[in-house]
């Protein structure tokens, strides 16, 4: 109930901040410059492990204009039926270098429980060599802090048949015992996933995904009788609007 | 070379296998020439003409919808008098035109006389001329037609040329013309998508490099360091992956979505033409697409260039021409009767090509070419190149504006054809620039002022400022620069062309403005000087005064640049004979002057004429 309320109140805020971002567009005889919408669910797939099932996800999307957007992401993981990771960030981004936005806003975290609210600041953008990066810093309660980068990188066997390696990494200030994570370098995953695209904005795709999670964090997994390191193939979808 | 070929039979059978009667253009039928001339009785025995002719000088135009079926489906396009393309308008020098045009549509629209100097009430552009025309509403234009020539008119509204919204404009002379021929053809070139264009411009916000399917690939990466080893190719890469940019970003939109059109024909129609023994065929192409440059021969033809937008020029025998949107050109060929020929025109990106027959006989047709292969950007195309063998030393480059050189260290730049300029005056021009500090160089030769790149260029609006721009007057273009010596066919520069009629002000600029074409093309954005036209002001002009332009092109697309309401002289070196241009080609990553009499007043557009790049590659001129 608690979460519910606090889920709708944070969806209104945003609205609010949207009515306010773009009611003062006028529109010119010629718009260059139109608000648009665009999603991209970059992974929706099928893990193949040991144990139960798991169904991940991995999201973003955006609406705004050329510099200016409100920006979200999602991420999570359900288990054998059980949403066991979800969170989502609301954030402004601003363009403040040709391929680098400014990212400033909060992420949620639903699961695992106790839930989690941080203050997050980050940049994201394509940094040389054409990496598709995401760098973030989140400030939660308690003094918790929290470091995530992510880069992607897309490599064309053909026009549409790409292979895209990937990997991602968090880092941790604290211990939060109650969620499983320790300080430091809790956890990375390197993903190798092959997509076709059937059209640019719809693609199936097979892949591995290797994750592991380091010290804290570890022993927090041990103590819970989880694997530390797990290599999973996968299966999925991509796909953008 | 002389690859004439006749393929007699293959033709009715490709008439019969015509998916549907496509085409708003020809609605119905064979496609057949659209005879503008002369002889009657050959024009009816070939029965329906795709494109209508309306002539005189009294018209009623209607805006509306029209279904049209370029692709095998069935799509909405918006036309005029009901065609796609728009009916031929067909007037005379001197006279006094009215166009009585009503709006049928469910959007605000207009047309913009495109070429045509007129009052600037008349100028047809939504928010500069005048208001645009409500649905339901009649707009009278009315003007003196004072010039003759090959000239278009289309929709100034929205993404509306990109639905159908444009046509030909033939304006007879008043007096003889310079040019014989004995029939006179359209040939319109556009291109059409099933997409609609609001769709086309924000997947292009979205993916940038949507519609490019020829992005580098791995085997590329394979077959570069086989042929020039890891270490060569991975220094060749270093820059372009550096910049986080593409050497194969040749067009935003491509063959992927478009289909290309001549005068209404889809390339697996194609438009016919037909001639008889012995005349003298003028073409008159025009480039009425949305985002299409074009490049255009006809295999086993000679084409002599007579005139330029609309003007009459000294003329000039090539192969082949790249067209930019919004251009045109009139060229003579005299085919031989016992042969068919293809009017191939390629897109520049090479994804596909709009296809026409010249055949004296209905029942021929002639081979089609394959495309060339794609080309590559290079680093003259970022603006980092320039003088032959210098290109690994950019620093170097930056004595090229230091008028303190001699001319053997001049010579060099921009592989200007040197024969075609007048050494002296070059010299004379030298000494002015020393003396007078800022004074413009004298008319004819260009900007001989250092670029330079002015505050508002810099942020995450832009993501390029050419270095080291080179002059782009003599060069053919992306793709077509090497085509003398791969392919042996001679290919029309802007260098080439010389104004038959002496320039009529041969006063020197007083002043000189320079703008830069700018934009950020992974976000999708246009601008001038990084100004989009929303936020820009007015440029403003004296009534009167002979100014020069200087257009830096800061960006790798070739962007056409058209001024509404007066004439760019193309600074070509010889100032008593500059081409009238309304429409400039400003290579990639390249610089080119021309000079303009502010000769009418009001408010006039100025802007790309790439449709997706003009809402914010976009200025007023004012001329007060």
């Amino acid at each position: 109930m608690i979460t519910c309320t606090a889920r709708s109140g944070f969806f209104a805020a945003i609205l609010v901040i949207a009515c306010l971002s773009f009611a003062h567009d006028s529109r010119a005889a010629v718009t260059d410059d139109p608000v648009l919408l665009m999603g991209i669910l970059d992974q929706f797939e099928w893990r193949d492990t040991s144990g139960d099932n798991t169904l991940s996800w991995d999201g973003q999307g955006w609406l705004g204009k050329d510099l200016r957007k409100l920006w979200f992401k999602t991420q999570g993981e359900r288990v054998g039926g059980r949403t066991e990771d979800a969170e989502l960030q609301f954030l402004y981004s601003k363009a403040i270098a040709r391929y680098w936005d400014f990212q400033i806003g909060v992420r949620h975290d639903f699961e695992p429980s106790p839930s989690r609210t941080w203050a997050a600041i980050g940049v994201q953008g394509l940094a040389p060599y054409f990496f598709e990066t995401d760098i973030a810093f989140f400030i939660g309660k308690s003094g918790r802090t929290a470091l995530r980068i992510e880069s992607v990188y897309e490599l064309l066997i053909t026009q549409r048949l790409i292979l895209s390696p990937e990997i991602e990494i968090n880092f941790f200030g604290k211990n939060d015992a109650n969620v499983g994570v320790g300080s430091g370098l809790s956890d990375a995953e390197i993903g190798l996933r092959l997509r076709y695209e059937i059209r640019r904005e719809f693609a199936p795709y097979i892949g591995v995904n290797w994750s592991k999670t380091f010290g804290n964090t570890a022993d927090f997994a041990r103590l819970n009788g989880e694997d530390i390191s797990d290599v999973q193939l996968v299966i999925g979808l991509r796909a953008w609007f | 070379m002389n690859e004439k070929r006749r393929i007699v039979s293959a033709y009715e059978s490709a008439l019969v296998s015509r998916r549907s009667f496509v085409t708003g253009a020809a609605a119905g039928g064979a496609l057949l020439g659209l005879g503008l001339s002369t002889n009657p009785s050959f024009a009816a025995a070939f029965t329906r003409q795709s494109v209508p002719t309306l002539r005189g000088s009294s018209f009623d135009i209607d805006i509306g919808y029209k279904t049209v079926n370029f692709t095998g489906r069935e799509r909405p396009a918006t036309a005029f008098n009901g065609s796609v393309p728009g009916p031929i308008l067909r007037w005379r020098e001197g006279e006094r035109v009215t166009l009585r045009v009503t709006n049928h549509l469910a959007h605000d629209s207009s047309i913009h006389w495109h070429g045509m100097i007129l009052d600037a009430s008349m100028d047809g552009v939504p928010g500069i001329s005048f208001d645009g025309i409500k649905p339901g509403e009649t707009f009278i234009y009315q003007f003196d037609v004072r010039q003759n020539g090959t000239f278009w008119y289309h929709s100034h509204s929205d993404f509306q040329e990109q639905t159908g919204l444009y046509g030909a404009i033939v304006i007879d002379p008043a007096g003889p013309d310079p040019v014989s021929y004995d029939r006179d053809y359209v040939v319109l070139l556009s291109d059409w998508s099933d997409e609609k264009p609001e769709r086309i411009y924000s997947k292009l916000k979205k993916q940038s490099d949507y519609y490019n399917f020829r992005n580098r690939t791995a085997g590329d990466f394979f077959r570069d360091v086989a042929e020039k080893g890891f270490s060569q190719t991975r220094k060749d890469r270093a820059m372009w992956n550096q910049m986080r940019m593409s050497d194969r970003d040749l067009a935003d939109v491509t063959g992927y979505t478009y289909t290309f059109l001549m005068n209404g024909a889809t390339p697996d129609d194609g438009w016919l033409g037909l001639f008889k023994r012995g005349e003298k065929i003028r073409l008159r192409f025009i480039n009425g697409s949305a985002m299409t440059i074009y490049d255009v021969r006809i295999p086993g033809l000679k084409m002599t260039v007579v005139a330029a937008d609309g003007q009459n020029i000294e003329p000039v025998t090539i192969d082949e021409f790249r067209i930019a949107v919004a251009e045109t050109y009139d060229v003579i060929v005299e085919p031989s009767a016992d042969s068919a020929y293809t009017i191939f025109a390629q897109s520049i990106d090479r994804t596909g090509y709009a296809r026409g027959i010249l055949s004296p006989d209905a029942e021929w047709t002639a081979a089609v070419p394959k495309v060339d292969p794609p080309p590559l950007l290079g680093h003259r195309d970022m603006g980092m190149g320039g003088m032959s063998g210098m290109d690994h030393d950019i620093g170097g480059m930056s004595g090229m504006s230091d008028m303190d050189h001699d001319m053997s260290g001049m010579s060099g730049m921009s592989g200007m054809d040197h024969s075609k300029h007048d050494m002296s005056k070059m010299s004379g021009m030298q000494e002015v620039v020393r003396k007078g500090g800022q004074m413009p160089a004298p008319a004819g030769f260009g900007s001989q002022r250092e670029i330079t790149h002015v505050a508002t260029e810099f942020g995450p609006h832009v993501d390029m400022l050419a270095a080291t721009p080179q002059d782009g007057l003599s060069d053919p273009g992306i793709g077509l620069r090497d085509n003398q010596r791969l392919y042996n066919r001679r290919v029309l520069t802007y260098a080439d062309i010389r104004n038959l009629e002496r320039t009529r002000d041969l006063r020197d600029p007083e002043r000189e403005i320079e703008l830069h074409l700018t934009g950020n093309m992974s976000r999708y954005m246009w601008s001038v000087n990084g100004i989009k036209f929303k936020d820009a002001e007015l440029l403003r002009l004296s009534y009167g005064e002979r100014v020069r332009i200087h257009l830096v092109n800061d960006t790798m697309m070739t962007h056409p640049i058209h001024l509404h309401g007066m004439w760019s002289e193309l600074e070509t070196g010889e100032p008593e004979y500059l081409p009238r241009k309304h429409t400039v080609i400003v290579q990639p990553g390249s610089r080119i002057s021309y000079l303009l009499t502010a000769d009418a007043m009001g408010g006039w557009a100025f802007h790309c004429h790439l449709l997706y790049h003009m809402p914010g590659m976009f200025r007023e001129v004012r001329v007060t």
